[in-house]
């Protein structure tokens, strides 16, 4: 079997063990390619009948435009339920605060929103596209990874997990965070999307756009970045290699307008993926603290 | 291309995570950014060169300890193939840890400090190896740098091995000399070692034939959803969705389920818009059958004419991975695929201990305890023994109280 028929297979497995072992499952979406590429491998694991769960899409409110457009007309193709938790709503209500500053991000904030979304809703499992080569915290993170009542992950007290055999069983108030491509590496995903002919949103690809350069990384020049006259704006070609929001996902210069030139670009690439996240550079155990936290 | 599955075994002091560091920094898998993140760790070895065993080492906990506790994964590619990297920890105290990421494995690399040969260690990991039937073995005899090169060491150990591996169900072994610090054998063979003629160790991971074991088994489908639309156009559609585990299923088989044993003819095979003639061993495919039949999540479809024990006794060989030891009085329950059931404990077998690896009969089972127990099953399962379907012969214990997962079981025979 060809390694993407592989990790295909083992995907649809996984996402086919939610359906069965769940009562209220969700598919966390950020329009991400991860996440775009969890939606393409539920319409195989599920067609022709409905996904058994709705998406639910966390909106910090600063995202590209380009994001929202993309995901608005792909669940309008899907006709499945789109569920969105705003960080807005938690800022109103009192429950977070809003960082100050030059380099304010709501990336921390939308942690308290994805726990009361899945509070409010109930969720006993939520899938999301992580993968474990993407940051060493992750790759001691379990298939099934089960989250506590405050959705807390405890890298000290996790279920051993056997073959493909995951115990999904969980007491009232925990749930279980769920990652069918956790084997996928970022070139595996992008091979997979040029073999399947899967949409992205545009800003994956070269494109013309104003930018700043904060702390030696390329930010789109958007209102949320706090732009003042020590900012230097200039119109450059870039793409994003992951889609956050806009006030942690740096761009890169590039001239890859196909996929093949990007994934010739990341075969070529120096720098991982996550270089470009802003939110990682905190300290060296960013990602562990932030899962502990109850982070995706 | 395909994907090779390999666990490493051994302590720290084993060099494991520099032998791994070294395969991900010579196959340009560490970037410049995750290199950078090393610089200002500041971890240096003693010469001033970069410790790569930080590559390894994902937890905060593990860092400070400088210990490898529970297990990462790796991946690396090169134009031959494509790596998943197990790295377990070694010690006698994370067995279970060891004993997790084994049971996905194809390939077990077991590492020997060549100044100190075959130790209780490395007989625990090989047993290890044994237990979850690991195919292929390959021994990296390391530190070669701290014996001069020297061939009779070499030698010694892998006679050592050899009579090791006697006692043991490991079917191939070979064995490589190398220095994971110094990079000797590891992507590019060695000059301080101009008598070894062999691969060195990428070479020999890129080209090894792992056993197709699973191809080969009966073969088996358990159920895992099933779909059914039910909407105008598609009223009478009822697919079987699931991963064929061993062996291989065509259109035109014919299948009995399991544990009903109704009977049918497979009538179509799908993967999302294609039909498929053939589902292959491993194939995730939704499976139409010509007869309208109860069928549901936790149900097995096997061939007519290959079918498995279906019975509420049987016997495991165990590994008991919980805090909590195993109460021979208490109900738990039993996870075989879509499958849950409780169950009892009828009798502890044997216990092996792990320091000498000899059975005694009975005795307590305690977190990282290894033993043969049987068990009697409140629903009939369909199970095979793992030797002959590892796919279809393991399964994992549940302690109901608490969800965690208590043990894993190797199905040695039912009746």
């Amino acid at each position: 079997m060809d390694y993407l028929d592989h990790l295909e297979a083992e995907a649809i497995y996984i996402l086919r063990e939610v359906a069965g072992q769940f009562e209220k499952p969700a598919l966390l979406f950020s329009g991400g390619k991860d996440s775009i590429t969890l939606v393409h491998l539920a319409e195989k694991a599920f067609r022709p009948g409905k996904f058994p769960f709705p998406l639910v899409h966390i909106d910090t409110g600063h995202n590209f435009p380009e994001t929202i457009a993309f995901r608005d007309e792909l669940v309008a193709r899907l006709g499945e339920r789109l569920i969105v938790g705003y960080v807005q709503d938690s800022i109103d209500a009192g429950k977070v605060v809003e960082q100050k500053g030059k380099n304010a991000s709501r990336n921390a904030l939308q942690t308290v929103t994805l726990l009361d979304t899945i509070a409010e809703h109930g969720f006993d499992a939520c899938i999301g596209g992580a993968r474990r080569d993407e940051e060493k915290a992750r790759a001691k993170e379990r298939i099934f990874s089960v989250r506590d009542e405050f959705g807390q992950w405890d890298p000290k007290r996790q279920r051993p997990e056997l073959w493909n055999i995951y115990n999904g069983r969980i007491q009232k108030g925990e749930n279980v965070r769920v990652f069918p491509i956790s084997n996928w590496t970022e070139l595996d995903v992008w091979n997979y999307i040029r073999r399947e002919n899967i949409k992205l949103p545009s800003i994956y690809f070269s494109h013309e756009r104003d930018v700043i350069t904060r702390n030696g990384q390329l930010m789109a020049a958007a209102e949320f970045l706090n732009i003042d006259h020590e900012d230097v704006i200039e119109y450059r070609k870039v793409r994003f290699r992951t889609v956050g929001d806009m006030t942690c996902t740096a761009a890169v210069p590039s001239e890859a307008y196909h996929i093949d030139d990007i994934i010739e670009e990341i075969r070529l690439s120096k720098i991982s993926e996550r270089g470009a996240r802003m939110d990682d550079k905190v300290s060296e155990a960013a990602m562990e603290d932030r899962k502990k936290s109850g982070y995706f | 291309m395909d994907i090779l599955k390999f666990i490493t075994a051994g302590s720290v002091d084993d060099g494991k995570s520099t032998l791994i560091g070294r395969l991900l920094y010579d196959t340009n898998s560490v970037l410049d950014d995750q290199l950078e993140a090393i610089q200002r760790a500041n971890r240096k070895n003693n010469d001033g060169t970069l410790d790569l065993a930080i590559l390894t080492d994902g937890l905060k906990a593990e860092r400070e300890q400088g210990i490898t506790i529970d297990v990462a994964y790796k991946y690396f590619q090169t134009e031959a193939r494509k790596f998943i990297i197990a790295d377990a920890p070694g010690h006698i105290q994370y067995t279970r840890n060891m004993v997790t990421g084994a049971s996905n494995s194809d390939l077990a690399i077991i590492l020997i400090d060549a100044r100190k040969g075959v130790v209780e260690q490395t007989r625990r990991h090989s047993f290890i190896v044994s237990l979850l039937a690991i195919p292929n073995v390959l021994v990296c005899v390391n530190k070669m740098d701290m014996v001069d090169y020297d061939w009779a060491v070499f030698d010694k150990v892998k006679e050592d091995y050899e009579r090791l591996t006697e006692s043991l169900n490991i079917r191939q072994v070979d064995y490589i000399p190398v220095s994971a610090l110094k990079g000797d054998n590891i992507v590019n063979p060695s000059a301080n070692m101009p008598w070894y003629t062999g691969k060195p160790l990428l070479g020999f991971l890129e080209t090894v034939t792992v056993s197709k074991a699973r191809e080969t088994a009966q073969a088996r489908f358990p159920v895992q959803w099933v779909i059914r639309p039910q909407t105008d156009e598609l009223h009478d559609y009822r697919g079987y969705a699931g991963r064929v585990v061993g062996g291989e299923f065509r259109v035109g088989d014919p299948v009995v389920v399991l544990p009903s044993g109704f009977s049918s003819v497979i009538e179509r095979i799908e993967l999302a818009a294609q039909t498929l003639d053939v589902a292959e061993d491993g194939a995730s495919v939704v499976i139409h059958l010509k007869d309208d039949i109860d069928i549901s999540r936790g149900d097995i479809l096997v061939k007519q004419n290959e079918q498995p024990a279906v019975s509420q006794q049987f016997e495991a060989e165990i590994c008991w991975m919980d805090t909590r030891p195993l109460d021979t009085g208490q109900v738990y329950l039993l996870q075989h695929h879509g499958k849950v059931a409780k169950v009892k404990i009828q009798d502890v077998v044997y216990r092996v201990d792990m320091q000498t690896l000899e059975k005694s009969p009975g005795g307590d089972f305690g977190l990282n305890d290894i033993g043969k127990v049987q068990f009697k099953s409140a629903d009939p399962l369909a199970i095979d023994s793992y030797v002959a379907n590892k796919a279809n012969g393991g399964a994992i214990l549940i302690d109901a109280r608490n969800n965690l997962t208590v043990a894993a079981l190797m199905i040695t025979q039912s009746e």
